[in-house]
Order: structure tokens, then C-alpha cells, then sequence
């Protein structure tokens, strides 16, 4: 560990950093006991900052920085399963496509393909218009990951071909390894120091379409999130109202928190490259 | 491999992409529980109040034939393919009853391509600049502080920086209109004013988003051409600076980019639609927003099957010319 913070790169350290206190804020502080942010009316509305309350209150008498814990709590909790499901169906597929060759590869090259080159927000959107109303958090995470699983896929696919004519590939295969032993114990390590690159990229573009899907109002209504909270307190007013706090916070940590990943992410691919000696 | 070869793959390419794609979008809301047709009766009903059964009943078939629900799944498929995707017909919008969907989206195209093509095309042309200094330099420190901006501003989503243009210089600094008004009517010298004067922040905050990106692969593939042993040579021939900046690192780095151009188009579509609901600039993006308002299903389908078209058609047109740019590519 010690180690690894020496050789790693300021990108890198800046992104874990970041990216740890949100955690952090998300899963820990989380769990401490407070009024649940979601109801109206626990305390008088538009309060400023105060000890009790650290960012004041919102219009409707929530506490904004209860709100905001709560807000990161479920976006991550969403970014998380979107990254989930994408990498499994993502790495399964590539590496399906990328050792079954033939016929089977290439229509499922075909499909992720097309799956990478249509624009996604369209689709996302036509799909939660019609679950307006209906759609839970759950049946969110599900569409959203809908557009997760094809760029792993393509990736691990390439690199399911240049691995499957490695030596050792041949030596496991020819001292009589099944393939599924092969795909198992020598291909999905290598997958999954690549995967972990896209599983946090995956993470940042969920919580990313979950928040443009909530200003249209298609994020489920009952799901406190970055995204809603930043639109609930628009169509509050809170711009016009010039209730900063209650408008800015969630911008402002929302903004964050993508540099924060994103640091990670640029940097953990270089920390990579270095390890390969590039 | 010839060109004929190659430009008849990538077109099929294209029509498989749109075909999959429109396929997608007709069968995904057939597989839904909720029947749009159920809604809108529900919905003009709790209006109208209570209505005979038989008014109900003509009301369903009315409705069922015009969102093209009526018929077996694959007439209804091949009607859509046919009518929707090759005559962009998708029937009567129904928050503007009767104005068809295709004279309502061709009305708010124009303004969504017109600010997603301009601002792609300068934000690559000022971003590969900006990235080519800084990789060129690499270890300059305005290289360092213009790519901490650009990983600083790249992965917020358009709608936010958006919104935070909007929150800064149209309420605080009070310099810009919050919504974008556009005059109509008034012949064209108001009308192309009040687009300038309604364009400005969009263009600005969808400019930085997508220079954002450009800067960041500009930089690092022009740090690794400038590593090149071609480039020591012509060091050690005494080339200037700038001849080595321009006809050596630039030439070879930019083909990459010219890929990256065409694969920035989706993202720069969908972050006009967003950065115009902010907004309120009457492109598709405000047409979809008030679509899904009214449950206007068949307007919602159309500006979605275009979406996929144009993105699609964008990107191929950038992939064609890309060998007639690339002089390694020769076909013969």
C-alpha cells in the first residue's frame, strides 16, 4: 500500500482522495440517524446556515445537507449498479465474441457496435417517458445499464483476440484445460485490471444520464438524487428565489465528484501503462 | 482493399446501425405494461369527465390507429419501417392536433444541428490547438494549467455547465436573456438577431464541454508523436520549432483525431438537447422536453428516430471523407 502510494501518479492520488470522501459521505455518514430529508415540513422553511443545520433548510422545511447526503447515497448506489451489471454482461460478451469466433462473433460485434454508435440519451429517454409515473429505482438502474454493457465489450473483445494466441494460452490449453477452465483462471484476471478502468467509467456516465433524465423529469419521483435534488430546486424557484445553497450544493458536489472519478479513472490508466512498462 | 469495398461496408454499416436502432425503439415500448392509448383515454377523460362507452370505444380505435397500435405486430412493424423511417411520416402530433410530427420537428431541426454541428466543429478546431500546444510543451506550465482545466470541465455533464452559465450570467451578472426568445414573423433582420443574442450561452457552454475532451486526446497523442525518433531527426536538422510543431507532430497527430470527431457527434447531439432545455432554444431538445409534458407519443418517437438517423448519418459522412484526408490510405 505504502508502495503504491509512492509510484502512483497525482491524478490518481487526487481521484481516491476525492472519490474516498464521497464514499465515504455516501455509504458512512449516511448511516448515521437523521430525519428523513424526503418530507416536507420537519423543520420551518428557509433557514439560513446555523449549527443545527449546516446548509439551512429548503423552501419546503428539509434539511439541505441531510439532503445532500442522502442524495449522494443513492446516485453512487445507482452508479454502482449500472457499473455492475454493465461489466458482468460487458466482460461475458466480450470475451463470448472474442473466443468464439465465427458466425456468433460477428453478429454480437455487429450489435455492440451499434449499441456503441447510438446516441443513448434519445433512447433513455423515450423509454423512462413511458414509464413515467411507474418507474422505480430499481427499473432505472435496469435501463440505464441498457447502454452500459457495449463499450467493455468491444474492449474486452480485442483483447480476448490478442490474449487467445499467447503461449501460455496454447501451454494451459494443450496440458488439457477446458475452455471454460482457460476463460475462467487465465483470461479473466487480465479482464479484470482492464474492467476495473471501465466499471468506474460506467459509474460516472450513469450517475451523468441519471441526472440529465431527472432535469426532464424522468427520474423517478420518489429517488432523491443529485439530479432531482439539483431539479426539485429549480422548479422551486430556488434560482429566482436566490437560495444558493439550496440550488448550489447539489451542483457543486455533483461537479466534484465527476472531476474526482474522473481523476481516478485518467489516472488509474496511466498508473496502468507505467505498470506495463509504456 | 479497395474504396468501393470499403464505402459499401461502412454504408452497410450505417443502415444496420439505424435499422437496429429504430427496431429497438418500436419494440421496446410494445414490450411495456402501460399502454400509451389507456393513458391519453384516462387523461381525457379525467378532463372531460365521464363519457358513454361507445364514445370510449370509437375514442380507443381513433387513437390506436393513429399511434399505428392497430394490426399485428409485424404490419405495425413494417408500416413503421416503411412510413416512419423512410418517409419520416410518424402521423399527427398530438399536443398540436393536427399539425403532422415531421412539419413540427423539421421546424426545430435546424436549430438543434445548426448548434450541435457549429459548436463540434470549433470546439475540435480550438481544442486540437490548444491540446497540440500543450503536448507539444508538455512540461510548460500554461500546457499544465489549460489541461487541468480541461479534466477539470470534460466530464460534467452538458446540462450542468448549462445550468451554471445560466445561473451566473443570466441571473447574477444579468448580461444574457434567461430563455432563449426567438422571433418569428417579423422578417429575417429581428429573427437573425434574436438568435445571435439567444445563442450565445448555449453555444458557449456546449463549446467548453466538447473542446474539453479534444484538448485531453489532442495532448496526449501529440506528446507521444513529439517522443518519436522522425521528430528528434528533424530536431537534430535544425528545423524551427514551429515547422516541427506544424508539419510533424500536428500532421501525424490529427488523423486520430479526425476519428474522434465522428464519434464525438452523438454526445454533441444529446448535449444540445439537454443544454436547449436549459435553455429554452427551440430545437429538439425543448420539443422533446414539452412531448413528454403532454405525452405527445408520436412526436416523442419522431424526434427519436431523426436523433438516430442524423447522429449516424453525421458520423458516416465524417468516416468517408476520412481516407481522402489520411495519405496512408490509398485505394487503388
Amino acid at each position: 500500500m505504502k508502495k503504491f502510494w509512492k509510484v502512483a501518479n497525482f491524478r490518481l492520488k487526487a481521484g481516491l482522495i476525492i472519490t474516498a470522501f464521497f464514499f465515504i459521505v455516501g455509504f458512512i455518514v449516511y448511516l448515521f440517524p437523521h430525519v428523513d430529508p424526503f418530507l416536507y415540513n420537519s423543520y420551518p422553511p428557509k433557514l439560513g446556515v446555523s449549527a443545527e443545520h449546516w446548509l439551512g433548510t429548503t423552501s419546503m422545511g428539509q434539511d439541505i445537507l441531510w439532503q445532500l447526503i442522502d442524495a449522494i447515497h443513492n446516485s453512487l448506489t445507482i452508479g454502482l449498479i449500472v457499473a455492475t451489471l454493465g461489466t458482468v454482461v460487458g466482460v461475458f460478451v466480450g470475451l463470448l465474441a472474442g473466443f468464439a469466433g465465427g458466425a456468433l462473433d460477428r453478429v454480437l460485434t455487429v450489435v455492440t457496435d451499434t449499441f456503441v454508435v447510438i446516441p443513448s440519451l434519445p433512447i433513455l429517454i423515450l423509454m423512462t417517458s413511458l414509464m413515467k409515473g411507474s418507474s422505480t429505482v430499481f427499473l432505472m438502474a435496469l435501463v440505464l445499464a441498457l447502454f452500459a454493457w457495449a463499450w467493455p465489450s468491444r474492449q474486452i473483445r480485442s483483447m480476448a483476440l490478442t490474449i487467445k494466441e499467447r503461449d501460455f494460452i496454447h501451454t494451459a490449453r494443450f496440458s488439457g484445460e477446458g475452455t471454460f477452465q482457460i476463460v475462467a483462471t487465465e483470461i479473466l484476471p487480465y479482464a479484470l485490471t482492464w474492467s476495473l478502468s471501465n466499471f468506474m467509467n460506467a459509474t460516472l456516465s450513469a450517475i451523468s444520464s441519471e441526472s440529465s433524465l431527472a432535469v426532464l423529469g424522468l427520474s423517478p419521483a420518489n429517488l432523491l438524487s443529485l439530479g432531482n435534488m439539483i431539479q426539485w430546486a429549480r422548479n422551486r424557484n430556488a434560482i429566482l428565489a436566490q437560495q444558493w445553497l439550496w440550488i448550489g450544493s447539489p451542483i457543486v458536489a455533483t461537479v466534484i465528484l465527476f472531476i474526482g472519478l474522473f481523476l481516478l479513472i485518467t489516472g488509474y490508466n496511466d498508473y496502468l501503462s507505467m505498470k506495463r512498462g509504456r | 482493399m479497395k474504396f468501393r469495398q470499403f464505402f459499401i461496408s461502412r454504408v452497410l454499416a450505417w443502415a444496420i446501425t439505424i435499422w437496429i436502432g429504430v427496431t429497438f425503439i418500436f419494440f421496446i415500448p410494445r414490450m411495456f405494461p402501460s399502454d400509451p392509448v389507456e393513458n391519453m383515454i384516462g387523461q381525457i377523460t379525467a378532463r372531460s369527465g365521464t363519457m358513454a362507452p361507445e364514445e370510449k370505444e370509437a375514442l380507443r380505435v381513433q387513437l390506436r390507429q393513429q399511434f399505428g397500435l392497430e394490426g399485428s405486430l409485424l404490419s405495425q412493424y413494417g408500416k413503421f419501417l416503411w412510413e416512419g423511417l423512410l418517409q419520416f411520416k410518424f402521423g399527427p402530433s398530438l399536443m398540436s392536433f393536427p399539425t403532422p410530427v415531421n412539419e413540427i420537428i423539421g421546424r426545430n431541426l435546424p436549430y438543434t444541428m445548426g448548434l450541435s454541428l457549429i459548436t463540434t466543429f470549433i470546439g475540435w478546431i480550438i481544442g486540437n490547438g490548444i491540446g497540440l500546444l500543450a503536448g507539444f510543451r508538455k512540461n510548460a506550465r500554461s500546457s499544465k494549467i489549460l489541461e487541468g482545466i480541461a479534466i477539470c470541465i470534460y466530464p460534467i455533464p452538458y446540462f450542468l455547465v448549462a445550468l451554471i452559465f445560466q445561473i451566473i450570467f443570466a441571473f447574477v451578472l444579468g448580461w444574457f436573456p434567461i430563455q432563449t426568445t426567438i422571433l418569428t414573423g417579423a422578417g429575417f433582420g429581428p429573427w437573425f438577431s434574436s438568435v445571435i443574442q439567444g445563442s450565445i450561452l448555449p453555444f458557449f457552454s456546449l463549446l467548453l464541454v466538447g473542446m474539453g475532451w479534444q484538448i485531453i486526446s489532442m495532448k496526449s497523442l501529440a506528446s507521444t508523436t513529439a517522443e518519436e525518433d522522425y521528430v528528434l531527426f528533424a530536431r537534430y536538422r535544425g528545423l524551427s520549432e514551429k515547422t516541427i510543431g506544424l508539419s510533424y507532430v500536428f500532421r501525424n497527430s490529427i488523423l486520430t483525431q479526425i476519428t474522434a470527431l465522428a464519434m464525438s457527434l452523438g454526445g454533441a447531439f444529446s448535449g444540445s438537447i439537454m443544454t436547449e432545455i436549459i435553455f429554452g432554444y427551440p430545437g429538439v431538445g425543448t420539443l422533446i422536453q414539452s412531448a413528454i409534458m403532454q405525452s405527445d407519443y408520436n412526436t416523442i418517437l419522431g424526434c427519436i428516430t431523426i436523433s438516430i438517423v442524423a447522429v449516424s448519418t453525421a458520423t458516416l459522412i465524417v468516416d468517408i471523407i476520412y481516407p481522402f484526408i489520411d495519405p496512408r490510405i490509398r485505394y487503388a
